[in-house]
């Protein structure tokens, strides 16, 4: 079953003249371990089906489920505890709370959904751990370099039972071998079986991914087949 | 690529035979520029013949003859590392090419020829990443060689990108037809990189 799903999902913002369609349409499965990378220009619709994907908005049209689930469906308490229990963001900027350390933030989550602080700070340490920055889990974000905090940021989006990671534009603006020191964690947490969405207009980012979907006016308009065994490259040379 | 020059950096590091040359050299280009053993030995017969390297005149040619670099061969190496290489006249490209000549032709949609070429940069991209992800960084020249041709690729995407969008742009807003204008082609009215 996919992790994510989205059926014929549609966005429109505002009315009458004014209306703008975000999305047209859009079908997008992500089955657990794949990582998906949506590329696009500025104001194709990117972001717009990132936030939907992760219930911060929902479609004018369409349906998607995560887990095989419709959000639909869903309470306002149902859809908080989705996004808590299942689901992490990765945002350009970070988005850490700065009055709390490197550990509190990634523990927050937990917390909030009801773990007890001990047992939650334990999960933050672990999920530091995984990305090597255990001795640094008491500190606040503006002690940490852009690449460390955005490394606290997918150990929030990933600690606990996370099965969706969303990510837009996550390496911001990162330098190029800090980006994939960060892709590379993003494609570890999918080798344990995470389904992640990446949204970018780079082509280097997007090229970590197994499939990448582009997106132009709201539509998905192309996609990239499953690459063939990376030998055949050096063997097509020979 | 300069194997004559690759082949003079490996003879800076002391004397060594053909076919050790063309082992260090594969190994030392992360194994993606392959190299066969007859380029070695005509490259080496004319730096000999140009005083660059001197060779063990009493072996027979053939795998156990050693080359060592001459006082000449090590300032030419060192000249060499410090030129940059003639960027300054664009080459013609076919992809730039195609896209003028698609932005031009009637019941043609350039931007989907503009996404035809994208798509396969970007899974020749995602081959190349694929094998740097299981190199896992430990080969470092390997890692350079993959970056420069994931740089060069993202290069020619970006291009793309930018066409695409500079394209839109003038079907909303169609430029004042200009009379001089007329081929098939845009002309060139400078010749870019002439100043040498």
């Amino acid at each position: 079953m996919s992790v994510l799903e989205m059926r014929d999902v549609s966005k429109t913002y505002g009315q009458g003249p004014a209306e703008v369609a975000a999305l047209r349409g859009v079908d997008l499965a992500v089955d657990p371990g794949t990582m998906v990378a949506v590329m696009g220009p500025s104001g194709s619709g990117k972001s717009t089906l990132l936030t939907i994907a992760g219930s911060l908005e929902s479609p004018t049209a369409g349906e998607v489920l995560v887990s095989g689930a419709p959000l639909a469906g869903m309470s306002r308490d149902e859809l908080a505890r989705l996004r808590r229990r299942s689901i992490g963001y990765v945002f350009q900027d970070f988005n850490l709370l700065p009055g709390l350390t490197a550990v509190e933030n990634v523990s927050l989550p937990l917390e909030l959904d009801g773990l007890s602080g001990r047992r939650a700070r334990q999960r933050g340490l672990e999920a530091l751990d995984l990305l090597g920055l255990a001795d640094r889990a008491g500190h606040f974000p503006d002690q940490l370099s852009g690449g460390e905090r955005q490394r606290v940021a997918i150990a929030r989006a990933v600690v606990g039972d996370r099965r969706l990671l969303l990510a837009d534009e996550p390496t911001g603006a990162l330098d190029s071998v800090t980006g994939e020191a960060v892709m590379r964690l993003i494609l570890a947490a999918c080798k344990r079986g995470v389904a992640a969405v990446v949204v970018t207009h780079d082509a280097q980012l997007a090229s970590w991914a197994d499939r990448v979907v582009f997106l132009r006016d709201g539509r998905v308009i192309d996609h990239t087949s499953p690459p063939p065994g990376p030998e055949s490259l050096l063997e097509a040379e020979r | 690529m300069s194997v004559r020059h690759a082949l003079l950096a490996l003879l800076a590091e002391g004397p060594k035979y053909g076919l050790q040359l063309r082992e260090e050299f594969v190994e030392r280009t992360g194994e993606v520029w392959p190299l066969n053993v007859g380029q070695v030995y005509t490259t080496l017969q004319r730096l000999e013949r140009d005083g660059l390297v001197e060779s063990d005149d009493a072996a027979d040619p053939g795998p156990q003859k050693g080359f060592r670099i001459t006082e000449g061969g090590e300032q030419e190496l060192t000249g060499w590392l410090r030129t940059p290489p003639d960027l300054a006249a664009p080459p013609r490209d076919e992809l730039v090419i195609k896209i003028l000549v698609a932005a031009r032709m009637p019941g043609v949609d350039v931007h989907d020829v503009i996404q035809v070429h994208r798509r396969y940069l970007v899974e020749l991209m995602q081959r190349w990443t694929r094998l740097k992800e299981d190199e896992d960084g430990t080969d470092l020249s390997f890692a350079l060689v993959v970056d420069a041709e994931l740089f060069r690729l993202d290069s020619v995407i970006r291009w793309l990108d930018s066409a695409d969008g500079r394209l839109r742009r003038a079907s909303v807003e169609p430029a004042p037809a200009r009379a001089t204008n007329t081929g098939p082609l845009p002309k060139m009215r400078r010749r870019v990189g002439g100043r040498r």
